[in-house]
């Protein structure tokens, strides 16, 4: 069977039989990153297309039908629009600074697409230490949204920009925590070990109601780590116009619109990796043709099916929720995840230690 | 001329205390219109909020002094385009107050039934927007679907959606739609399954009274000192309610409550409207089979002159008291008119209990307040 | 006991955010719901409400004829000065000289659609006509002449 898999295999070995092994790696490399932003152009114009769908469906309206049959162009109508607009950048803005800001947070996105398996063995890179990595560069993309701010010179932005390093600062320690506990019950923080541990069932069936707790923790941080309402205060249209993007256009307006996206992708992608096993298959105990049929589907359909049913529930909180006041955000994470998240710690711990998982 | 200005170099403007100014609007999301407000900001804390008005300033009040009391109705309906039917209403009572003329019956209780009707649908339309401006999108839609039924209703009846200039003086322009009775029932129908929707979408929802609770708390000495009326006062415990206190058209003839909270915070106003909305179906309910048979327009002459003296005719708006004087000379226009409008009093609240709320405080308060700017800057 | 609020905040909280979730949900998987109506396609089947106000227009029957005597109540009536009537003499087949109207202007531009100028009007000469697709591309074209060319009074209307 054609799999993603054998096609990497057989890519590898042609190269390998062709080219020195420098050369080979390096021919690798270029096909990686022409890969990488494939996918993250494709996933752009499908996430917003998506998204856009979802809240018309949503708030009883069809959505974009205009472009191509169902609307399916609309998103790369868009952004062939947002290609031919002028870049402004504003007089007293840091223009150094200014222009480099949607760069940092778009690179920031492409590096955290590293360690993410899309498939069996289908990786760019399986380091040792997966997880950790993942934690150390998503709070980069910070750096980027102040930068973005401060530079613009102007009052929305900066308070934007402020609101966010505030917020990212503060979710990205439940994040972490409940990436821990998924870390203390596997013992390791390589991904290709994580996924493999799932075989005989997902973390969020085997792991009891922590994992659980640890799953909701877990979406609820990253809602608020990615900016996505309701903790979406960075851009908080109603208050800040557009918060830390407002003086941008044209392209570079695209790169922080695309990076939002590419970012809700990937952490939905490590949350499916994490809690729910990954590219593996649906597997249930002892149902053996069950779990034979699961296995005839492919692991990518797996994979990015389960992303996408998180991505849904995110853009689900969107269309439902207001959103929260600052100091409530801060409150929210402080009061109630940060304890919860510490106590849920404690508990998979114990049962870690007592090896009472399935 | 612009390189002579001097660009200021600094990221912001720091005041001596570390203080930003914002301009919020008058092009800005959440100012529903063309409001400016020049807020002083201290960090995310508001230390003083300026409205600045006058961007939607068409003198109404001066073209009405030039138009003949049929004609200048019609522009009333430009002030608060939202509840348009009761400001018409105001302007063909004071008229007939004016000129001692009787309204036939069938015209006062249709005219009741039609302000009750606006006003939900202001109602309706403020949720929508009330919610837009807290971050959630969705209720603004199904919101917005049963405002719609109430223009289809009005767009039958009275032929426009918005400016409808339905009413004139003695009564009404011409007869109410064949369709009205059974529309408007459908619609009471539809409403009251759909009301349940904002309870779960909007009112329970945690985040929502966490960012209405308590907030932007007015006090009842403060709403009776600085003029507020309608939802506004009446959420801070003061009873307001014109159709009460000067019942005109069918209010006397029906029963309704005066809806009053005390908390008299955001949440409270919230409810307030949306217990309204409750009343005013009541309302309809009551008089939608009981329209009396008769003219639907009393005999008037074709110039009307009002007599001469100083009029002065109260109504209940959607967002609270307005009022019409009228100085007449005995002739065919006003020789000065001046409108009362609910709008500009509750908005001189805002800096008052918006001061040391967050900015975000501000989008609630502003919200519960309901707007609307060509009200407020005639 | 604060362990116990704690508690039971947290699950009042998460209870009523899903209440709100399960209510979108149930829009996202009912389209029978959905409510868009696609303007420009579906004109066929677009009916308005038969007293919309969209323009005012002077109705003619098959001979040609209205029954504008030009007495300009519309025009006195009109808050704006939205209609002009520009009255002429026609002589009579008795010889006589008989007042009508030359032209009926009507600017659609400064028109508010307020029907007073309908309700004025002694001889129903005028109605207001459901039409609202009214975008040109020059202005002037808003101002139209409501009587068709050669039309002239109905026999009787005084």
């Amino acid at each position: 069977m054609l799999s993603l898999e054998s096609i990497t295999k057989t890519t590898q070995d042609w190269l390998l039989a062709k080219f020195t092994p420098t050369l080979a790696l390096t021919i690798e490399c270029v096909i990686v990153i022409l890969l990488a932003i494939t996918l993250f152009a494709v996933l752009g114009l499908v996430l917003v297309l998506l998204e856009r769908k979802v809240a018309a469906r949503i708030q009883i309206r069809l959505g974009p039908n205009r472009v191509g049959p169902g609307g399916i162009f609309q998103t790369a109508a868009d952004t062939l629009k947002l290609i031919m607009k002028e870049g402004l950048t504003p007089d007293t803005a840091d223009k150094f600074l200014f222009n480099l800001a949607p760069f940092i947070v778009m690179m920031v996105a492409m590096l955290l697409l590293a360690p993410i398996a899309f498939a069996k063995n289908f990786q760019i890179w399986d380091i040792n230490i997966g997880v950790l990595y993942i934690s150390a560069i998503s709070s980069l993309s910070v750096i980027g949204i102040l930068m973005a701010g401060w530079a613009s010179n102007n009052k929305y932005s900066l308070l934007g920009a402020m609101r966010s390093g505030a917020q990212i600062v503060s979710y990205e320690l439940s994040a972490g925590f409940a990436v821990l506990t998924i870390v203390v019950l596997t013992g390791s923080l390589q991904i290709s070990e994580i996924v493999a541990s799932q075989e005989n069932g997902w973390w969020l069936f085997k792991g009891h109601i922590p994992v659980v707790i640890a799953f909701v923790l877990y979406i609820i941080a990253v809602t608020a780590e990615t900016n996505r309402a309701p903790f979406d205060l960075a851009e908080a249209e109603s208050e800040l116009t557009a918060g830390f993007h407002t003086e941008y256009s044209g392209m570079k307006f695209a790169l922080f619109f695309l990076a939002e996206y590419i970012n809700i992708f990937i952490v939905c992608a490590i949350g499916a990796t994490l809690f729910l096993g990954g590219w593996m298959p649906l597997h249930f105990g002892h149902w053996e043709g069950f779990n034979h049929i699961m296995d005839y589907i492919p692991s990518s359909v797996w994979f990015m099916g389960k992303t996408f049913l998180l991505i849904f529930l995110i853009m689900w909180f969107r269309w439902t929720f207001p959103r929260l006041r600052v100091d409530q955000l801060l409150n929210l994470e402080w009061k109630y995840l940060l304890p919860i998240s510490l106590f849920n710690l404690l508990l998979v711990t114990v049962i870690a230690i007592m090896g009472w998982h399935f | 001329m612009y390189n002579q200005t001097e660009i200021i170099k600094d990221t912001t403007e720091l005041g001596p205390e570390g203080e930003l100014v914002v301009n919020m609007g008058p092009q800005h999301p959440a100012t529903h219109g063309v409001l400016h407000l020049v807020v002083t900001l201290n960090g995310e804390t508001i230390k003083k909020i300026e409205p600045h008005l006058g961007y939607i300033h068409r003198s109404i009040e001066k073209m009405c002094e030039s138009l003949t009391y049929r004609q200048f109705i019609y522009v009333t309906s430009r002030m608060d385009y939202l509840s348009s039917h009761i400001n018409n209403t105001a302007c063909a009572l004071l008229v007939e107050k004016g000129m001692q003329i009787e309204v036939p019956e069938r015209a006062k209780v249709v005219r009741t039934i039609l302000n009750e009707l606006t006003r939900i649908a202001s109602h309706e339309l403020w949720i929508g927007a009330m919610a837009m401006d807290l971050g959630a999108f969705t209720p603004f839609f199904y919101a917005f679907r049963e405002r719609e039924m109430i223009t289809e209703i009005m767009e039958d009846t009275c032929g426009a959606r918005l400016t409808m200039n339905y009413i004139v003086p003695s009564g009404l322009m011409y007869d109410i739609h064949p369709e009205f009775q059974t529309k408007v029932k459908a619609f009471i129908k539809q409403f009251k399954e759909k009301v349940t929707e904002y309870e779960d979408l909007v009112t329970g929802n945690i985040i929502f009274q966490s960012r209405t609770k308590g907030v932007g708390v007015l006090t009842p000495e403060d709403a009776i000192s600085y003029g507020c009326s309608g939802p506004v006062a009446r959420a801070s415990g003061v009873s307001c309610d014109m159709r009460k206190i000067a019942p005109y058209d069918a209010y006397d003839k029906v029963e309704f409550d005066e809806i009053i909270e005390t908390a008299g915070d955001s949440f409270a106003r919230y409810m307030v409207r949306v217990k309204e909305m409750n009343q005013s179906i009541r309302i309809i309910e009551q008089l939608i089979d009981n329209i009396p048979e008769g003219d639907f327009v009393g005999k008037t002459k074709n110039v009307l002159k009002l007599n001469k003296g100083e009029f002065y005719q109260r109504v209940e708006t959607a967002r609270g008291e307005l009022g019409v004087y009228v100085v007449s000379e005995g002739g065919t226009t006003p020789y000065r008119i001046k409108f009362r409008s609910p709008g500009f009093s509750n908005l001189s609240v805002l800096d008052h209990i918006a001061n040391g709320s967050k900015i975000g405080d501000l989008m609630a308060t502003m919200g519960t307040l309901d707007l609307v700017i060509p009200d407020i800057d005639r | 006991m604060f362990l116990k609020d704690y508690i039971v905040d947290v699950y009042k909280g998460v209870s009523s955010l899903l209440k709100g979730m399960r209510k979108t949900g149930y829009y996202f998987t009912h389209s029978k719901e959905i409510i868009t109506e696609q303007y420009p396609d579906n004109r066929a089947t677009l009916k308005l409400a038969d007293r919309f106000k969209g323009e005012v227009v002077m109705p003619h029957d098959e001979n040609n004829e209205h029954t504008c005597t030009g007495c300009t109540a519309c025009e006195l009536a009109c808050p704006n000065g939205t209609i002009k009537i520009i009255t002429k003499f026609d002589i009579t087949p008795e010889g006589k000289k008989k007042k009508a109207i030359d032209a009926f202007i009507y600017r659609l531009e400064m028109c508010t659609l307020c029907n007073l100028c309908v309700a004025a009007c002694p001889s129903d000469a005028i109605k207001m006509a459901p039409n609202f697709e009214h975008s040109v591309f020059d202005r002037s074209k808003l101002t139209k002449i409501l009587n068709k060319p050669g039309s002239k009074i109905k026999e009787g209307i005084e």
